[in-house]
């Protein structure tokens, strides 16, 4: 057997992992880029966390500082990671690793160049598989390898863990990534967009596979993606992330069904509605994410938000502090009155795009 | 797999014949005639008797097309040179009879091959070797003093030229500091130990200027794949850094070295003009140099010929090597 999972020290009830006021910072010739500005969350086994935001919004690097990819010599990386119990940050990389494909695991959005290209897949998962069971030897690994290959839907597994990524169709590749990252049982698998590079019906397959194996491994998972209908299908829970800051978290009835936050409403109504007419009920949020080297004061999110001038100055000045709606724990970072975004919500946004 | 390379190998066999038309062809297009040249340089021995019976036994008073056709048939089953009382036997392999001092051109391919096979095969060990690892670690420690002062010293060894390096290392190596001595080839089947040791400056001249062009490479190499989504995999796996690097980046990373090493080996080996004659060795470049400055046609041929085998050769066998080592090439 290998060592104890880490997962031993939890205790039954408090989440597998919980991230508090983590900050990532690189270091680089243009600048400190403020890549994620304190950010906080939690998710149990079983369950799955949704993390969305427009690109650059810092939810990549949220993903790799939990699992402690993170260049140490060009980032700092701060705050607190308690993964099974454990705050990872600072731990030494040997430790860390230990944890890494073993109690964490991770699938990328490319599957293809994610994938050597020079070793066939059931050798990369095989490989995945030995590191942290240094007993099996490399017979029972490749048993292992096939028998998660078919675990996750390949059809003919054997003559397929022979084959080469480039030999795969996306969505099989897509697959075999996930058998790769479920093969020592992860009690933590974060997807960073495990289904963009997919076509919809592929994203559909991969998605229930994933609610299968989270029922059956019961692990909890963290989903990264823009968009909000996988979220809705998929997520317990929502982050939703705008310039490295949390800006709306909650449960995803709470965050797509009750959103307060401008940036969300504007990500909602962005979206076409199936019904009606895709481009008339539209409502984009207007310009670009800023650069995170130059984070605008005050709200990141002033100057492309329609309402920040009903707050006095409050938006440009003073960055607002992520608080519960009254009674709740849905977690919102604006200045506007709750009242107010209760109001704007149900007149303005609630007609427009996927929100209806 | 057969596919593919007999269709190299007919690619490969009409560019030798396209040198070797193209070479003959320019060598008739001087205005020269070699007879002339081999007849002596006053006019009045040079009879145009004597002239017309240089060239008969030379076979130069055939028509050019027939003069090709006669050299190539020469290389794979001997020919009869010249025709008349002076007319020679030259069995197969046949290259012909140096223009200068008859010797037959296959003994000095045999003489000089050697030489540079010796230089090219002990360099490249040193560059790869030596630029390769420079190159890894320096990618490896990116940012680094190490880092620094690698790309430093490769940057100025890419752009140093052998013809400066190599007397530089002659004055200080020999002629100022005595650690060796003036290098004089000897065969390594008549002494390994003496062609080891005159092999010494040309390996370190050659070998280490152009570890320099390697280390750049490599490095570059190394950076790129480090920063592949795969490479980020294998560390999201939890592997340790060695396997990291070893397994997944190394060898992604060393595919298109071998390749140009290939490209780079098979170019070398038809003569390092430079480096021979910096070091007064006279292998395949400098034979091939004196022999075009010399009008000498049947060693030019020869030498000419031999590059491009190496070349096209490197060529094939590096098409071959790519699509064994990156199982996306698919053959055919
Ligand atoms: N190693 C790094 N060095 C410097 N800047 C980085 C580094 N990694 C990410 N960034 C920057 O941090 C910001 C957040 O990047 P991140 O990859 O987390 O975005 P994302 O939310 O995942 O976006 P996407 O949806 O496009 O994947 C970006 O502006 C990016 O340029
Ligand atoms: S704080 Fe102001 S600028 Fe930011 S989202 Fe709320 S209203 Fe808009
Ligand atoms: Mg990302």
């Amino acid at each position: 057997m290998a060592a104890p999972k880490a997962s031993a020290d939890t205790p039954a009830d408090g989440p597998y992992l919980r991230v508090r006021d983590l900050r990532v910072r690189f270091r680089t010739e243009d600048g400190v880029v403020r890549a994620v500005d304190g950010v906080s969350f939690a998710v149990e086994r079983g369950r799955t966390l949704g993390i969305v935001g427009e690109s650059g919004s810092g939810k990549s690097v949220t993903s790799l500082a939990v699992l402690g990819l993170h260049d140490p010599r060009r980032t700092e990386v701060s705050g607190e990671i308690w993964v099974g119990g454990r705050n990872i940050v600072g731990l030494p990389e040997a430790e860390i690793r230990r944890l890494r494909g073993r109690d964490i695991a991770m699938i990328f959005q490319d599957p293809l160049s994610a994938l050597h290209p020079y070793y066939p897949v059931g050798r990369q998962i095989a490989e995945a598989y030995r590191i942290h069971h240094p007993e099996a030897n490399r017979h029972a690994a490749h048993r292992r390898a096939v028998e998660m290959l078919d675990r996750v839907g390949i059809p003919q597994p054997a003559r397929r863990a022979e084959q080469y990524p480039h030999e795969f169709s996306g969505g099989m590749r897509q697959r075999a990534m996930i058998a790769m990252a479920l093969v020592n049982d992860p009690a933590l698998l974060i997807a960073d967009e495990p289904t963009t590079a997919l076509d919809v019906t592929v994203q559909a397959q991969i998605l229930d596979l994933l609610a299968d194996l989270q029922q059956e491994f019961h692990s909890a998972i963290i989903l990264i993606t823009h968009d909000l209908g996988v979220v809705s299908q998929v997520a317990d829970d929502v982050l939703v992330m705008y310039a490295g800051r949390a800006v709306e978290h909650g449960s995803v009835e709470q965050v797509l069904r009750q959103p307060q936050h401008p940036y969300t409403w504007g990500l909602l109504s962005s979206v076409p509605s199936l019904h009606g007419d895709p481009n008339a009920d539209l409502l984009p949020i207007p310009g670009n994410p800023p650069s995170l080297i130059n984070i605008p004061p005050g709200c990141a999110f002033h100057p492309r938000c329609r309402y920040a001038d009903h707050t006095g100055t409050r938006s440009y000045r003073e960055v607002p502090e992520l608080r519960p709606v009254a009674g709740t724990n849905h977690l919102v970072a604006c200045h506007l009155p709750e009242e107010e975004r209760r109001r704007r919500y149900a007149e303005e946004i609630a007609r427009v795009g996927v929100a209806r | 797999m057969l596919r593919f390379l007999v269709k190299k190998l007919l690619l490969a066999l009409t560019t030798l014949i396209a040198v070797s038309v193209v070479t003959f062809g320019l060598f008739f297009a001087v205005p020269n005639n070699p007879a002339e040249l081999m007849c002596g340089d006053s006019k009045n021995v040079c009879s145009p008797e004597r002239i017309a019976m240089i060239e008969r036994r030379m076979g130069l008073d055939k028509p050019i097309v027939t003069q090709y056709g006669d050299f190539m048939r020469g290389i794979f089953v001997g020919r009869t040179i010249g025709s008349g009382p002076t007319a020679r036997e030259c069995p197969a392999p046949c290259l012909g009879f140096s223009f200068r001092n008859d010797e037959p051109v296959t003994e000095i391919v045999a003489r000089t091959l050697p030489v540079t096979l010796s230089i090219v095969f002990g360099a490249a060990v040193v560059w790869l070797v030596l630029g390769v690892s420079i190159g890894m670690a320096s990618a490896l420690r990116r940012g680094t003093a190490l880092d620094k002062l690698a790309v430093g010293t490769s940057l100025v060894g890419a752009s140093m030229p052998i013809l400066l390096f190599g007397p530089l290392l002659l004055i200080v190596l020999v002629y100022e500091t005595g650690l060796l001595t003036y290098p004089r080839y000897t065969p390594i089947t008549e002494d390994p130990v003496a062609w080891a040791s005159a092999m010494i400056l040309p390996w370190f001249a050659l070998g280490f200027l152009n570890s320099a062009t390697y280390a750049r490479l490599s490095r570059a190499q190394m950076l790129e794949t480090l920063s592949e989504d795969f490479i980020r995999t294998a560390r999201a796996k939890g592997l340790p850094k060695l396997a990291v690097y070893g397994r997944h980046a190394l060898r992604a990373a060393i595919t298109p070295i071998i390749t140009i090493a290939g490209l780079d080996l098979g170019a070398y080996l038809g003569g390092t003009v430079i480096t021979e004659t910096v070091f007064g060795f006279t292998g395949l470049g400098k034979t091939a140099l004196n022999a075009a400055l010399n009008l000498d046609m049947p060693i030019v041929m020869a030498t000419v010929l031999l590059a491009a085998v190496f070349v096209v050769t490197a060529n094939v066998l590096v098409d071959v090597l790519y699509a064994v080592v990156d199982p996306r090439v698919r053959l055919g």
